[in-house]
């Protein structure tokens, strides 16, 4: 334990050279690692800073006030934002419950079972499925039979994206409650399904409210399966029936034309759905960490 | 000699070395006849018999796998929460067979209730964990149910330490505190019949003689089984004493006669501390 170098009592050296060139390969490890990570940072700041660049100029109250624009005259994007909130709502109340208790399914009623194998194999297909196919899919079921755009078709092909997000987080924080807790629960006599609502739940609260919050972020930003089942509008319309504006479409539409408001309002549109989506993942990140503590 | 005596395969007799028990006075609450169970196709319970006498404490002690946790979780057929388990034989609730297939499983458990070796707290606050339990079966008015909480939270002998922070959530309790919270849900469904599944080897020593004291308490009230690893605990909690080796109830005893002079030859390596 002295000087370790003439030591002879201990085999360990600084100076040995299977130490030294597990030093230098620790630190090599260590760089590349070190870099990757600068390297993948760098691009998410470089996105985030360019946004802020381009997108807060054209931040200004009558972004919130006004219509989107004819091309060439100055506008807002209302009802894109408007359109958007919308949609989205209807596709989280529409997808969550369905979610939740599919979800609920795979955790605690059909733990064992085949079908659950099934379901939860499906799940994961669906949850990896690219969104231009559930557009498409909303577009041949709802949109060409109704012979028209609408915004229930757009909020249908958003909660189907909304459904394998929920199910599996659902499934993942009620696996995380331990069966020690459903015994106890059945200890005092409760019954199964009053066990998983009044137990359970509330044990699984955080993870699965952070579930849902992770499946808004996800679809707040989807342009493609919108672009075939509610299309987009002018004008303002809180007609469900009928094509909808709303935001990721309007940037789509805005920043491909040829006219610099219309681009100027695009960024702004992008800014604006990246500080949403950014707020509601640090949400869902506060809401899960302090409980486990407590 | 210590491999030995463990693996020496003394002819099983099926029957128990039954040490003679002065039964009078004492009335059998729950009676186990030629009780099996299974996990899947392994048998892990064979033939068990015996008696547990109302007002008694009776401890199961054996080394692990003994199948003495899986007879606790016999009674209150917490077993059924899982596929591929099942019991067969007869285990009479005050004359009643628990086993049988229309039996009402959450009014059985209501009446035999479980403390469980980890501290299971629901995620609610203090005085929650313990009304949820009575407003399962009881609609009573506030002050009713306030009084009821308390009596539960006095009988588990918790009541002094959380009396201020009834509304702190049941999880950030000390782990002992946590087990008699339990202890207090437990008894404030007013079962007949509590459970004990190794409830203190989660916890430290003074914890521990708390809640070997509540038991002895508790016994009063009720008719107590408790599951535990430690053979001082079960010499100093209960009346009579059940030892079982391979799924077999091999002696079953008042605790004294059980302790000092055993029958069975397995019995004596055990409280010997020869094997287990």
């Amino acid at each position: 334990m002295t000087d370790s170098s003439t030591n002879s009592s201990g085999v360990a050296s600084a100076n040995s050279p299977l130490y030294a060139g597990r030093r230098r390969r620790n630190a090599i490890a260590k760089g590349l690692a070190l870099a990757a990570t600068l390297f993948g940072l760098g691009w998410l700041v470089l996105i985030l800073g360019i946004l802020i660049y381009k997108g807060i100029g054209g931040l200004s109250l009558s972004v919130f006030t006004e219509m989107t624009p004819p091309p060439g005259a100055a506008g807002g994007l209302l009802n894109a934002i408007a359109g958007s909130l919308i949609i989205t709502i209807l596709a989280v109340a529409i997808g969550t419950p369905i979610g939740i208790l599919a979800g609920t399914y795979l955790a605690e009623y059909g733990r064992h079972d085949k079908l659950s194998t099934v379901v939860r194999f499906i799940n994961d297909i669906l949850l990896s499925a690219p969104s231009i196919v559930i557009g498409l899919f909303i577009y041949e079921i709802m949109v060409a039979p109704m012979g028209h755009f609408s915004g229930w078709a757009g909020a249908v092909a958003l909660a189907v994206i909304v459904i394998p997000v929920v199910v599996r987080t659902t499934e993942d924080m009620l696996t995380l409650v331990p069966d020690t807790l459903r015994e106890a629960a059945a200890s005092i006599g409760l019954p199964r399904a009053h066990m998983i609502v009044r137990i359970a739940y509330r044990a699984a609260q955080a993870g699965i409210v952070t579930g849902i919050l992770l499946a808004v972020a996800r679809i707040s930003g989807e342009t493609a399966p919108l672009l075939f089942t509610a299309l987009n509008n002018q004008f303002w319309s809180m007609n469900m029936n009928a094509p909808m504006p709303s935001l990721p479409v309007v940037i789509f539409q805005f920043a491909l034309s040829p006219y610099e408001e219309w681009q100027k309002l695009a960024w702004t549109g992008a800014l604006l759905i990246t500080v949403t989506v950014l707020a509601l993942s640090i949400l869902a990140r506060s809401l899960t960490s302090p409980r486990k503590s407590s | 000699m210590t491999m030995a005596s463990a693996s020496t395969p003394t002819v099983a007799t099926p029957v128990a070395a039954h040490a003679r028990i002065d039964t009078a006075g004492l009335a059998e609450k729950i009676t186990l006849r030629n009780l099996e169970f299974f996990y899947g196709d392994s048998r892990a319970l064979k033939g068990i018999s015996m008696s547990l006498y109302a007002n008694k404490a009776t401890a199961f002690i054996g080394p692990s796998g003994c199948g003495k946790s899986t007879l606790l979780r016999v009674l209150n057929r917490m077993y059924d929460l899982y596929p591929g388990q099942r019991a067969t034989g007869q285990v009479l609730f005050d004359g009643d067979n628990l086993l049988k297939d229309d039996q009402d499983i959450n009014l059985l458990r209501a009446r035999i209730g479980m403390v469980f070796q980890k501290p299971t707290p629901f995620p609610m606050t203090i005085y929650e964990n313990v009304a949820f339990g009575i407003r399962l079966y009881e609609k009573l008015p506030k002050s009713e149910l306030d009084g009821r909480v308390e009596t539960a939270l006095r009988r588990a002998a918790i009541w002094d330490e959380v009396k201020d922070k009834l509304n702190a959530n049941g999880q950030s309790l000390s782990g002992g505190q946590q087990q008699r919270l339990c202890i207090a849900r437990t008894v404030a469904v007013k079962p007949e019949v509590i459970l004990f599944d190794e409830p203190c080897s989660a916890l430290d020593p003074i914890s521990t003689a708390k809640i070997e004291e509540l038991i002895d308490e508790l016994k009063k009230d009720y008719t107590i089984v408790i599951v535990t690893h430690n053979m001082q605990q079960a010499a100093r909690v209960s009346d009579f004493t059940a030892f079982m080796y391979l799924g077999e109830l091999v002696e079953f005893g008042a605790t004294e006669t059980l302790f000092t002079t055993p029958k069975d030859k397995r019995t004596q390596a055990y409280i010997t501390g020869r094997f287990g």
